[in-house]
Protein backbone atom coordinates (compact mmCIF):
# COMPACT_ATOMS: atom_id res chain seq x y z
CA UNK A 1 0.00 0.00 0.00
CA UNK A 2 1.37 3.38 -1.02
CA UNK A 3 0.51 5.92 1.66
CA UNK A 4 0.86 9.68 1.63
CA UNK A 5 0.75 11.54 4.94
CA UNK A 6 0.19 15.30 4.87
CA UNK A 7 1.94 16.93 7.82
CA UNK A 8 2.45 20.42 9.20
CA UNK A 9 5.02 22.09 11.43
CA UNK A 10 3.33 24.09 14.17
CA UNK A 11 4.23 25.97 17.34
CA UNK A 12 4.18 23.40 20.12
CA UNK A 13 1.47 24.66 22.48
CA UNK A 14 2.62 22.34 25.25
CA UNK A 15 5.98 24.15 25.16
CA UNK A 16 4.82 27.70 24.45
CA UNK A 17 2.63 30.40 25.84
CA UNK A 18 1.20 31.96 22.70
CA UNK A 19 1.46 35.74 22.95
CA UNK A 20 0.68 38.65 20.70
CA UNK A 21 3.51 40.58 19.07
CA UNK A 22 4.20 44.26 19.80
CA UNK A 23 1.80 45.41 17.12
CA UNK A 24 -0.88 43.40 18.89
CA UNK A 25 -2.19 41.78 15.73
CA UNK A 26 0.24 38.91 15.14
CA UNK A 27 1.83 36.10 17.13
CA UNK A 28 5.15 36.74 18.84
CA UNK A 29 7.25 34.22 16.97
CA UNK A 30 10.80 34.89 18.20
CA UNK A 31 10.98 32.26 20.90
CA UNK A 32 8.42 29.75 19.71
CA UNK A 33 9.37 26.10 19.83
CA UNK A 34 8.08 24.26 16.78
CA UNK A 35 7.31 20.61 16.32
CA UNK A 36 5.29 18.36 14.06
CA UNK A 37 1.55 18.82 14.57
CA UNK A 38 0.78 16.07 17.07
CA UNK A 39 -2.13 14.42 15.20
CA UNK A 40 0.07 14.28 12.07
CA UNK A 41 2.61 12.28 14.04
CA UNK A 42 -0.11 9.74 14.89
CA UNK A 43 -0.98 9.64 11.17
CA UNK A 44 2.62 8.84 10.25
CA UNK A 45 2.79 6.11 12.89
CA UNK A 46 -0.45 4.62 11.60
CA UNK A 47 0.90 4.66 8.05
CA UNK A 48 4.09 2.91 9.17
CA UNK A 49 2.10 0.22 10.98
CA UNK A 50 -0.14 -0.33 7.94
CA UNK A 51 2.90 -0.73 5.70
CA UNK A 52 4.42 -3.15 8.21
CA UNK A 53 1.32 -5.31 7.83
CA UNK A 54 0.42 -4.79 4.16
CA UNK A 55 3.71 -3.75 2.53
CA UNK A 56 4.33 -0.60 0.52
CA UNK A 57 5.85 2.71 1.47
CA UNK A 58 5.13 5.91 3.35
CA UNK A 59 5.68 9.39 1.92
CA UNK A 60 5.34 12.48 4.11
CA UNK A 61 4.56 15.79 2.41
CA UNK A 62 4.29 19.28 3.80
CA UNK A 63 3.33 22.58 2.22
CA UNK A 64 5.75 25.14 3.60
CA UNK A 65 9.30 26.40 3.54
CA UNK A 66 12.82 25.14 4.23
CA UNK A 67 12.19 25.60 7.95
CA UNK A 68 9.68 22.77 7.72
CA UNK A 69 12.31 20.25 6.63
CA UNK A 70 12.99 19.51 10.30
CA UNK A 71 9.64 17.79 10.75
CA UNK A 72 10.12 15.85 7.50
CA UNK A 73 13.47 14.59 8.79
CA UNK A 74 11.90 13.70 12.09
CA UNK A 75 9.26 11.59 10.35
CA UNK A 76 11.91 9.95 8.16
CA UNK A 77 13.77 9.08 11.35
CA UNK A 78 10.54 7.46 12.51
CA UNK A 79 10.62 5.30 9.41
CA UNK A 80 8.89 7.21 6.62
CA UNK A 81 10.46 6.13 3.34
CA UNK A 82 10.18 9.43 1.49
CA UNK A 83 9.58 13.05 2.32
CA UNK A 84 8.77 15.97 0.05
CA UNK A 85 8.54 19.70 0.54
CA UNK A 86 5.93 21.57 -1.50
CA UNK A 87 7.24 25.10 -1.46
CA UNK A 88 6.72 28.23 -3.49
CA UNK A 89 6.21 31.89 -2.67
CA UNK A 90 2.95 31.57 -4.57
CA UNK A 91 1.65 29.13 -1.91
CA UNK A 92 2.09 31.60 0.95
CA UNK A 93 -1.09 32.88 2.53
CA UNK A 94 -3.13 30.00 1.15
CA UNK A 95 -6.40 29.23 2.90
CA UNK A 96 -7.39 25.61 3.52
CA UNK A 97 -8.61 25.30 -0.03
CA UNK A 98 -5.31 26.60 -1.42
CA UNK A 99 -3.32 24.14 0.68
CA UNK A 100 -5.58 21.30 -0.43
CA UNK A 101 -5.11 22.37 -4.07
CA UNK A 102 -1.31 22.17 -3.71
CA UNK A 103 -1.59 18.70 -2.15
CA UNK A 104 -4.01 17.61 -4.87
CA UNK A 105 -1.48 18.58 -7.52
CA UNK A 106 1.19 16.55 -5.73
CA UNK A 107 -1.10 13.52 -5.40
CA UNK A 108 -1.58 13.72 -9.16
CA UNK A 109 2.19 13.26 -9.66
CA UNK A 110 2.15 9.84 -8.02
CA UNK A 111 -0.12 6.94 -7.20
CA UNK A 112 -1.32 6.64 -3.63
CA UNK A 113 -3.80 4.13 -2.24
CA UNK A 114 -4.32 5.98 0.99
CA UNK A 115 -3.86 9.58 2.07
CA UNK A 116 -3.75 10.46 5.75
CA UNK A 117 -3.82 13.78 7.57
CA UNK A 118 -3.91 14.60 11.26
CA UNK A 119 -7.37 15.47 12.52
CA UNK A 120 -6.50 19.14 12.90
CA UNK A 121 -3.56 21.49 13.33
CA UNK A 122 -2.78 24.62 15.35
CA UNK A 123 -5.59 26.59 13.72
CA UNK A 124 -8.16 23.99 14.77
CA UNK A 125 -9.73 24.03 11.34
CA UNK A 126 -9.78 20.30 10.54
CA UNK A 127 -10.36 21.09 6.89
CA UNK A 128 -7.58 20.15 4.47
CA UNK A 129 -8.21 16.39 4.39
CA UNK A 130 -11.90 16.71 3.62
CA UNK A 131 -11.23 19.32 0.96
CA UNK A 132 -8.51 17.25 -0.65
CA UNK A 133 -10.79 14.21 -0.80
CA UNK A 134 -13.56 16.24 -2.45
CA UNK A 135 -11.10 17.68 -5.00
CA UNK A 136 -9.88 14.16 -5.83
CA UNK A 137 -13.41 12.73 -5.65
CA UNK A 138 -12.15 10.14 -3.15
CA UNK A 139 -14.19 8.94 -0.18
CA UNK A 140 -13.29 10.62 3.11
CA UNK A 141 -13.68 10.01 6.82
CA UNK A 142 -12.78 12.36 9.66
CA UNK A 143 -11.67 11.50 13.21
CA UNK A 144 -10.56 7.99 12.36
CA UNK A 145 -9.34 6.00 15.37
CA UNK A 146 -8.83 2.56 13.91
CA UNK A 147 -7.94 1.11 10.51
CA UNK A 148 -8.08 -2.49 9.41
CA UNK A 149 -7.09 -3.56 5.89
CA UNK A 150 -9.70 -5.71 4.16
CA UNK A 151 -9.38 -7.70 0.94
CA UNK A 152 -10.55 -6.18 -2.30
CA UNK A 153 -9.16 -2.66 -2.00
CA UNK A 154 -11.14 -1.70 1.09
CA UNK A 155 -10.54 -0.68 4.69
CA UNK A 156 -12.64 -1.15 7.80
CA UNK A 157 -12.40 2.05 9.79
CA UNK A 158 -13.86 3.52 12.95
CA UNK A 159 -14.60 7.19 13.51
CA UNK A 160 -14.72 8.72 16.96
CA UNK A 161 -18.17 10.21 17.52
CA UNK A 162 -19.96 11.75 20.51
CA UNK A 163 -19.51 10.23 23.93
CA UNK A 164 -16.50 8.20 22.83
CA UNK A 165 -18.71 5.92 20.72
CA UNK A 166 -17.21 4.57 17.52
CA UNK A 167 -18.87 4.64 14.10
CA UNK A 168 -17.62 1.69 12.07
CA UNK A 169 -17.64 1.83 8.27
CA UNK A 170 -16.16 0.21 5.23
CA UNK A 171 -14.37 2.55 2.84
CA UNK A 172 -13.00 2.01 -0.66
CA UNK A 173 -9.41 2.77 -1.61
CA UNK A 174 -8.11 5.19 -2.66
CA UNK A 175 -9.44 7.38 0.12
CA UNK A 176 -8.49 10.20 2.48
CA UNK A 177 -8.70 9.76 6.26
CA UNK A 178 -8.13 12.31 9.01
CA UNK A 179 -6.49 10.57 11.95
CA UNK A 180 -7.52 11.19 15.55
CA UNK A 181 -4.91 11.26 18.31
CA UNK A 182 -4.70 8.15 20.45
CA UNK A 183 -5.15 5.75 17.50
CA UNK A 184 -1.71 4.27 18.27
CA UNK A 185 1.40 4.95 20.30
CA UNK A 186 3.84 6.86 18.08
CA UNK A 187 7.34 5.49 18.33
CA UNK A 188 10.07 7.47 20.01
CA UNK A 189 12.54 9.33 17.83
CA UNK A 190 15.93 9.99 19.32
CA UNK A 191 18.65 12.40 18.27
CA UNK A 192 20.58 9.48 16.86
CA UNK A 193 17.75 8.58 14.51
CA UNK A 194 17.51 12.15 13.30
CA UNK A 195 21.29 12.31 12.70
CA UNK A 196 21.03 9.20 10.55
CA UNK A 197 18.67 10.95 8.12
CA UNK A 198 20.37 14.35 8.34
CA UNK A 199 21.96 14.02 4.93
CA UNK A 200 18.97 12.52 3.13
CA UNK A 201 17.87 14.72 0.29
CA UNK A 202 14.35 16.12 0.49
CA UNK A 203 12.94 16.86 -2.96
CA UNK A 204 11.19 20.22 -3.30
CA UNK A 205 8.33 20.86 -5.68
CA UNK A 206 7.30 24.37 -6.68
CA UNK A 207 4.25 25.55 -8.59
CA UNK A 208 5.71 24.81 -12.01
CA UNK A 209 6.83 21.31 -10.93
CA UNK A 210 3.28 20.68 -9.78
CA UNK A 211 1.60 22.38 -12.75
CA UNK A 212 -0.22 24.84 -10.51
CA UNK A 213 -1.34 28.21 -11.82
CA UNK A 214 0.07 30.53 -9.11
CA UNK A 215 -3.05 32.69 -9.31
CA UNK A 216 -5.23 29.84 -8.06
CA UNK A 217 -3.43 29.43 -4.71
CA UNK A 218 -1.83 31.65 -2.10
CA UNK A 219 -3.08 34.83 -0.57
CA UNK A 220 -4.53 36.31 -3.77
CA UNK A 221 -6.83 33.35 -4.32
CA UNK A 222 -7.77 32.87 -0.67
CA UNK A 223 -11.46 33.34 0.02
CA UNK A 224 -10.79 33.09 3.74
CA UNK A 225 -8.24 35.44 5.27
CA UNK A 226 -7.09 35.88 8.83
CA UNK A 227 -7.20 39.62 9.60
CA UNK A 228 -5.51 39.66 12.99
CA UNK A 229 -4.93 37.87 16.25
CA UNK A 230 -6.33 39.12 19.52
CA UNK A 231 -6.70 37.93 23.08
CA UNK A 232 -10.34 37.11 23.79
CA UNK A 233 -12.12 39.20 26.39
CA UNK A 234 -11.66 37.59 29.77
CA UNK A 235 -15.31 37.43 30.81
CA UNK A 236 -15.52 37.35 34.55
CA UNK A 237 -12.40 35.21 34.71
CA UNK A 238 -11.15 33.20 37.63
CA UNK A 239 -10.40 34.61 41.06
CA UNK A 240 -6.67 33.97 41.20
CA UNK A 241 -5.37 32.66 44.51
CA UNK A 242 -1.97 34.01 45.42
CA UNK A 243 0.56 33.57 48.16
CA UNK A 244 2.85 30.77 49.24
CA UNK A 245 1.77 27.26 48.21
CA UNK A 246 0.75 26.59 51.83
CA UNK A 247 -1.37 29.72 51.92
CA UNK A 248 -2.99 28.92 48.60
CA UNK A 249 -3.76 25.37 49.69
CA UNK A 250 -5.32 26.75 52.88
CA UNK A 251 -7.50 29.25 50.99
CA UNK A 252 -8.55 26.60 48.52
CA UNK A 253 -9.56 24.14 51.22
CA UNK A 254 -11.78 26.79 52.81
CA UNK A 255 -13.45 27.43 49.44
CA UNK A 256 -13.89 23.73 48.76
CA UNK A 257 -15.57 23.25 52.13
CA UNK A 258 -18.14 25.91 51.23
CA UNK A 259 -18.72 24.52 47.73
CA UNK A 260 -19.15 20.91 48.79
CA UNK A 261 -15.80 19.77 47.44
CA UNK A 262 -14.76 17.87 50.55
CA UNK A 263 -16.72 14.76 51.36
CA UNK B 1 -27.32 38.94 1.28
CA UNK B 2 -27.10 35.37 0.06
CA UNK B 3 -29.86 33.02 1.24
CA UNK B 4 -28.97 31.19 4.48
CA UNK B 5 -29.54 27.48 5.01
CA UNK B 6 -29.00 25.62 8.28
CA UNK B 7 -28.34 21.89 8.16
CA UNK B 8 -29.99 20.23 11.14
CA UNK B 9 -28.82 16.91 12.57
CA UNK B 10 -31.25 14.87 14.60
CA UNK B 11 -31.65 11.70 16.57
CA UNK B 12 -34.72 9.60 17.35
CA UNK B 13 -37.04 12.13 15.73
CA UNK B 14 -35.73 15.12 17.71
CA UNK B 15 -33.58 17.97 16.31
CA UNK B 16 -30.16 18.32 17.93
CA UNK B 17 -29.64 21.21 20.38
CA UNK B 18 -27.35 22.76 17.80
CA UNK B 19 -30.33 23.51 15.53
CA UNK B 20 -31.47 26.46 17.64
CA UNK B 21 -27.87 27.67 17.89
CA UNK B 22 -27.47 27.60 14.11
CA UNK B 23 -30.68 29.59 13.73
CA UNK B 24 -29.32 32.13 16.23
CA UNK B 25 -26.06 32.39 14.24
CA UNK B 26 -28.06 32.83 11.03
CA UNK B 27 -29.90 35.71 12.68
CA UNK B 28 -26.57 37.33 13.51
CA UNK B 29 -25.56 37.15 9.84
CA UNK B 30 -28.82 38.56 8.50
CA UNK B 31 -31.69 39.26 10.85
CA UNK B 32 -33.91 40.27 7.91
CA UNK B 33 -34.22 36.83 6.40
CA UNK B 34 -35.74 33.66 7.71
CA UNK B 35 -33.22 30.87 7.18
CA UNK B 36 -34.25 27.60 5.58
CA UNK B 37 -33.70 24.48 7.68
CA UNK B 38 -32.51 21.47 5.68
CA UNK B 39 -32.99 18.00 7.09
CA UNK B 40 -32.00 14.63 5.67
CA UNK B 41 -33.22 11.23 6.83
CA UNK B 42 -35.98 8.74 6.35
CA UNK B 43 -39.39 7.72 7.57
CA UNK B 44 -41.49 8.94 10.48
CA UNK B 45 -38.47 10.16 12.44
CA UNK B 46 -37.60 12.57 9.65
CA UNK B 47 -41.20 13.80 9.45
CA UNK B 48 -41.25 14.39 13.21
CA UNK B 49 -38.05 16.46 12.99
CA UNK B 50 -39.40 18.51 10.08
CA UNK B 51 -42.66 19.23 11.89
CA UNK B 52 -40.81 20.32 15.03
CA UNK B 53 -38.58 22.65 13.02
CA UNK B 54 -41.53 24.16 11.15
CA UNK B 55 -42.56 25.74 14.46
CA UNK B 56 -39.40 27.88 14.47
CA UNK B 57 -38.50 28.15 10.75
CA UNK B 58 -40.52 29.67 7.92
CA UNK B 59 -39.38 26.90 5.59
CA UNK B 60 -38.04 23.39 6.16
CA UNK B 61 -36.53 21.47 3.28
CA UNK B 62 -36.93 17.74 3.72
CA UNK B 63 -34.68 15.29 1.88
CA UNK B 64 -35.98 11.77 2.40
CA UNK B 65 -34.13 8.69 1.20
CA UNK B 66 -33.76 5.26 2.75
CA UNK B 67 -30.00 5.49 2.22
CA UNK B 68 -30.02 8.60 4.45
CA UNK B 69 -31.65 6.80 7.39
CA UNK B 70 -28.19 6.77 8.97
CA UNK B 71 -26.38 10.11 8.51
CA UNK B 72 -23.39 9.02 6.44
CA UNK B 73 -21.65 12.33 5.72
CA UNK B 74 -20.54 11.10 2.30
CA UNK B 75 -24.16 10.72 1.23
CA UNK B 76 -25.47 13.79 3.05
CA UNK B 77 -22.86 15.93 1.27
CA UNK B 78 -24.08 14.74 -2.13
CA UNK B 79 -27.70 15.32 -1.17
CA UNK B 80 -27.03 18.88 0.03
CA UNK B 81 -24.95 19.73 -3.04
CA UNK B 82 -27.85 18.55 -5.21
CA UNK B 83 -30.45 20.68 -3.47
CA UNK B 84 -28.94 23.86 -2.03
CA UNK B 85 -28.42 26.62 -4.64
CA UNK B 86 -24.85 27.72 -5.39
CA UNK B 87 -23.91 30.98 -3.74
CA UNK B 88 -25.83 30.22 -0.53
CA UNK B 89 -24.52 30.41 3.02
CA UNK B 90 -24.80 27.00 4.70
CA UNK B 91 -24.43 26.74 8.46
CA UNK B 92 -23.50 23.41 10.07
CA UNK B 93 -22.53 22.52 13.62
CA UNK B 94 -18.77 22.07 14.02
CA UNK B 95 -19.24 18.65 15.60
CA UNK B 96 -17.98 15.14 14.93
CA UNK B 97 -20.43 15.08 12.07
CA UNK B 98 -19.72 18.61 10.87
CA UNK B 99 -15.99 18.09 10.40
CA UNK B 100 -16.79 14.95 8.42
CA UNK B 101 -19.30 16.71 6.19
CA UNK B 102 -18.42 20.36 5.76
CA UNK B 103 -14.90 20.74 4.26
CA UNK B 104 -15.81 18.59 1.27
CA UNK B 105 -19.20 20.27 0.99
CA UNK B 106 -17.48 23.64 0.51
CA UNK B 107 -15.49 22.19 -2.39
CA UNK B 108 -18.60 20.68 -3.97
CA UNK B 109 -20.43 24.00 -3.58
CA UNK B 110 -17.35 25.92 -4.77
CA UNK B 111 -17.82 28.03 -1.66
CA UNK B 112 -15.55 29.45 1.03
CA UNK B 113 -15.26 27.44 4.25
CA UNK B 114 -14.76 28.75 7.77
CA UNK B 115 -14.84 26.09 10.48
CA UNK B 116 -15.43 26.39 14.23
CA UNK B 117 -16.80 29.94 14.30
CA UNK B 118 -17.50 31.31 17.78
CA UNK B 119 -18.86 34.76 16.91
CA UNK B 120 -20.21 36.77 13.97
CA UNK B 121 -18.49 40.18 14.09
CA UNK B 122 -20.19 41.73 11.07
CA UNK B 123 -21.75 40.77 7.76
CA UNK B 124 -22.51 42.45 4.46
CA UNK B 125 -23.22 41.28 0.94
CA UNK B 126 -19.55 40.87 0.06
CA UNK B 127 -18.10 39.21 3.13
CA UNK B 128 -18.51 37.95 6.67
CA UNK B 129 -16.17 39.00 9.46
CA UNK B 130 -16.04 36.06 11.83
CA UNK B 131 -14.25 35.17 15.06
CA UNK B 132 -12.36 31.91 15.48
CA UNK B 133 -9.86 30.62 18.00
CA UNK B 134 -6.44 29.10 17.43
CA UNK B 135 -3.81 27.32 19.50
CA UNK B 136 -6.38 25.51 21.63
CA UNK B 137 -8.19 28.74 22.47
CA UNK B 138 -5.13 30.68 23.61
CA UNK B 139 -5.71 33.39 20.99
CA UNK B 140 -8.63 34.49 18.84
CA UNK B 141 -8.62 35.74 15.27
CA UNK B 142 -10.88 37.79 13.05
CA UNK B 143 -11.39 36.06 9.73
CA UNK B 144 -12.73 37.58 6.54
CA UNK B 145 -14.83 35.20 4.49
CA UNK B 146 -15.53 36.17 0.88
CA UNK B 147 -19.16 35.51 -0.06
CA UNK B 148 -18.84 35.78 -3.83
CA UNK B 149 -19.29 32.01 -4.21
CA UNK B 150 -21.29 31.47 -1.03
CA UNK B 151 -19.92 29.95 2.12
CA UNK B 152 -20.06 26.92 4.36
CA UNK B 153 -19.71 28.02 8.00
CA UNK B 154 -19.06 25.62 10.88
CA UNK B 155 -20.59 26.93 14.12
CA UNK B 156 -19.02 25.87 17.41
CA UNK B 157 -21.58 24.04 19.56
CA UNK B 158 -22.54 26.15 22.56
CA UNK B 159 -21.17 29.42 21.17
CA UNK B 160 -24.51 30.96 20.17
CA UNK B 161 -27.43 31.36 22.55
CA UNK B 162 -30.71 30.13 21.06
CA UNK B 163 -33.28 32.86 20.44
CA UNK B 164 -36.80 32.55 21.68
CA UNK B 165 -38.46 33.56 18.45
CA UNK B 166 -42.14 33.87 17.70
CA UNK B 167 -43.80 30.73 16.30
CA UNK B 168 -43.03 30.64 12.57
CA UNK B 169 -45.81 28.39 11.38
CA UNK B 170 -43.46 27.25 8.66
CA UNK B 171 -44.07 24.81 5.85
CA UNK B 172 -42.22 21.62 5.03
CA UNK B 173 -41.06 21.40 1.41
CA UNK B 174 -40.16 17.97 0.11
CA UNK B 175 -36.96 18.27 -1.97
CA UNK B 176 -36.29 14.51 -2.18
CA UNK B 177 -36.98 14.33 -5.89
CA UNK B 178 -34.08 16.70 -6.64
CA UNK B 179 -31.65 14.14 -5.19
CA UNK B 180 -30.81 11.24 -7.45
CA UNK B 181 -29.85 7.77 -6.26
CA UNK B 182 -27.18 8.08 -3.57
CA UNK B 183 -24.14 5.85 -3.30
CA UNK B 184 -20.74 6.42 -1.72
CA UNK B 185 -17.38 4.72 -1.33
CA UNK B 186 -17.97 4.65 2.41
CA UNK B 187 -20.66 2.43 3.90
CA UNK B 188 -21.84 2.57 7.51
CA UNK B 189 -21.68 -0.75 9.33
CA UNK B 190 -22.39 -0.22 13.04
CA UNK B 191 -21.90 1.98 16.08
CA UNK B 192 -19.83 0.57 18.92
CA UNK B 193 -20.88 2.10 22.23
CA UNK B 194 -18.13 3.24 24.59
CA UNK B 195 -17.45 1.15 27.67
CA UNK B 196 -18.26 2.51 31.10
CA UNK B 197 -15.12 1.28 32.84
CA UNK B 198 -14.41 0.60 36.50
CA UNK B 199 -15.37 4.08 37.77
CA UNK B 200 -18.41 5.92 36.44
CA UNK B 201 -17.25 9.55 36.52
CA UNK B 202 -20.72 10.77 35.55
CA UNK B 203 -22.00 9.71 38.98
CA UNK B 204 -19.52 11.71 41.05
CA UNK B 205 -20.14 15.08 42.71
CA UNK B 206 -16.45 15.99 42.90
CA UNK B 207 -13.90 15.29 40.18
CA UNK B 208 -10.15 15.71 40.29
CA UNK B 209 -9.47 15.95 36.59
CA UNK B 210 -5.98 15.74 35.13
CA UNK B 211 -4.59 16.89 31.80
CA UNK B 212 -1.31 16.97 29.96
CA UNK B 213 0.27 18.70 32.98
CA UNK B 214 0.38 15.38 34.85
CA UNK B 215 3.28 14.60 32.50
CA UNK B 216 3.47 10.85 33.01
CA UNK B 217 1.59 7.74 34.07
CA UNK B 218 3.68 7.52 37.22
CA UNK B 219 2.22 10.84 38.40
CA UNK B 220 -1.41 9.80 38.15
CA UNK B 221 -1.12 8.54 41.74
CA UNK B 222 -0.70 12.16 42.88
CA UNK B 223 -4.20 12.92 41.61
CA UNK B 224 -5.58 9.67 43.01
CA UNK B 225 -4.29 10.56 46.46
CA UNK B 226 -5.94 13.98 46.34
CA UNK B 227 -9.17 12.44 45.08
CA UNK B 228 -9.15 9.90 47.88
CA UNK B 229 -8.62 12.62 50.47
CA UNK B 230 -11.45 14.70 48.99
CA UNK B 231 -13.85 11.79 48.47
CA UNK B 232 -13.68 12.43 44.74
CA UNK B 233 -13.02 10.44 41.57
CA UNK B 234 -10.23 11.04 39.05
CA UNK B 235 -11.20 12.04 35.54
CA UNK B 236 -9.02 13.40 32.75
CA UNK B 237 -8.76 15.24 29.45
CA UNK B 238 -7.97 13.80 26.05
CA UNK B 239 -4.14 13.91 26.05
CA UNK B 240 -4.07 11.67 29.14
CA UNK B 241 -6.12 9.03 27.31
CA UNK B 242 -4.13 9.41 24.09
CA UNK B 243 -0.96 8.73 26.08
CA UNK B 244 -2.69 5.66 27.62
CA UNK B 245 -2.18 6.94 31.16
CA UNK B 246 -5.87 6.51 31.94
CA UNK B 247 -8.80 4.60 30.46
CA UNK B 248 -11.02 6.24 27.84
CA UNK B 249 -13.95 5.87 30.25
CA UNK B 250 -12.35 8.54 32.49
CA UNK B 251 -12.25 11.18 29.74
CA UNK B 252 -14.40 14.31 30.07
CA UNK B 253 -15.28 16.03 26.80
CA UNK B 254 -17.26 15.91 23.59
CA UNK B 255 -15.58 12.64 22.62
CA UNK B 256 -15.67 11.36 26.20
CA UNK B 257 -18.17 11.57 29.03
CA UNK B 258 -20.48 14.45 29.87
CA UNK B 259 -20.27 15.09 33.61
CA UNK B 260 -22.27 17.28 36.01
CA UNK B 261 -20.24 17.49 39.21
CA UNK B 262 -20.66 20.10 41.94
CA UNK B 263 -16.91 20.74 42.03
CA UNK B 264 -14.44 20.24 39.17
CA UNK B 265 -10.72 20.43 39.84
CA UNK B 266 -9.06 21.03 36.45
CA UNK B 267 -5.43 20.10 37.09
CA UNK B 268 -2.96 20.74 34.29
CA UNK B 269 -5.84 21.01 31.80
CA UNK B 270 -5.62 23.83 29.25
CA UNK B 271 -9.39 23.93 28.67
CA UNK B 272 -10.09 23.26 25.00
CA UNK B 273 -13.71 23.72 23.95
CA UNK B 274 -13.97 20.00 23.26
CA UNK B 275 -13.07 19.35 26.89
CA UNK B 276 -15.40 22.01 28.29
CA UNK B 277 -18.24 20.65 26.17
CA UNK B 278 -18.30 17.66 28.51
CA UNK B 279 -18.72 19.80 31.61
CA UNK B 280 -22.35 20.61 32.35
CA UNK B 281 -24.45 21.83 35.25
CA UNK B 282 -22.35 24.92 36.06
CA UNK B 283 -19.93 23.33 38.56
CA UNK B 284 -17.53 25.25 40.78
CA UNK B 285 -14.34 25.03 38.71
CA UNK B 286 -10.88 25.21 40.23
CA UNK B 287 -8.13 25.54 37.61
CA UNK B 288 -4.53 24.74 38.45
CA UNK B 289 -2.13 25.29 35.57
CA UNK B 290 1.41 26.54 35.25
CA UNK B 291 0.55 28.50 32.10
CA UNK B 292 -1.16 31.73 33.23
CA UNK B 293 -2.51 32.12 29.66
CA UNK B 294 -4.31 28.76 29.69
CA UNK B 295 -7.92 29.23 28.47
CA UNK B 296 -9.20 27.25 31.47
CA UNK B 297 -8.66 30.36 33.62
CA UNK B 298 -11.32 32.16 31.57
CA UNK B 299 -14.02 29.75 32.63
CA UNK B 300 -12.80 28.75 36.09
CA UNK B 301 -14.16 30.23 39.32
CA UNK B 302 -10.83 29.97 41.09
CA UNK B 303 -7.40 29.85 39.46
CA UNK B 304 -3.98 28.87 40.75
CA UNK B 305 -0.86 29.33 38.64
CA UNK B 306 1.28 26.41 39.70
CA UNK B 307 2.81 23.15 38.58
CA UNK B 308 0.31 20.49 39.62
CA UNK B 309 3.09 18.03 40.39
CA UNK B 310 4.22 20.35 43.18
CA UNK B 311 0.88 21.78 44.25
CA UNK B 312 -1.39 18.74 44.38
CA UNK B 313 0.60 16.87 47.07
CA UNK B 314 0.55 20.00 49.23
CA UNK B 315 -3.18 20.33 48.73
CA UNK B 316 -3.64 16.66 49.58
CA UNK B 317 -1.83 17.15 52.88
CA UNK B 318 -3.92 20.20 53.70
CA UNK B 319 -7.16 18.35 52.88
CA UNK B 320 -6.11 15.41 55.04
CA UNK B 321 -5.42 17.73 57.97
CA UNK B 322 -8.81 19.31 57.48
CA UNK B 323 -10.69 16.07 57.23
CA UNK B 324 -9.06 14.36 60.15
CA UNK B 325 -11.37 15.17 63.02
CA UNK B 326 -9.14 16.22 65.90
CA UNK B 327 -9.38 13.79 68.77
CA UNK B 328 -11.51 15.54 71.35
CA UNK B 329 -10.61 15.16 74.95
CA UNK B 330 -13.46 13.52 76.79
CA UNK B 331 -15.32 15.73 79.18
CA UNK B 332 -14.41 14.75 82.61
Amino acid sequence: MEILVCAKRVPDTSENEIELDRAGTGIESDELVYSINEPDNYAVEEALQLVDRAGGSVTVATVGSEDDEEILRREMAMGAHNAVLLSDEAFEGSDGRGTAAVLKAFVGKGKYDLILTGVQADDGAAQVGGMLAAMLDYPFAALVNSIEVLDGGKLKIAREIEGGNREVSEIDLPCVLSIQTGINEPRYVGMRGIRQVASREIPTYDSSDLGIDPDTVGEAAAKVKRLDYFIPALGKGAEMLEGSPEEIAGKLVELLKVKGGLN
Amino acid sequence: MAPIFVYVVHKAGVPDDSAAELLAAAGRIDSAQSPVAVVTGWGTELDAVCNTLAASCREVWKIAAETLAYPNAELVRKALAAVVPRGSIILVAHSHFGVDLAPGLSIRMDAAYVPDVVEIDSADRAALKLVRQEFGGQVSTHVRCDLSGGAVIGIRPGAFKPLSGAPAGGQVVDKSAAVGPLAAGRRYLETVVAETGDVDITKHQVLVSIGRGIQGEENVAIAEELAEAMGAAVSCSRPVVDAKWMEKSRQVGSSGKTVKPKVYMACGISGSFQHLAGLKGNPFIVAINKNPKAPIFRVADVGIVSDILEFLPQLTNRVREECTVPAKGGRS
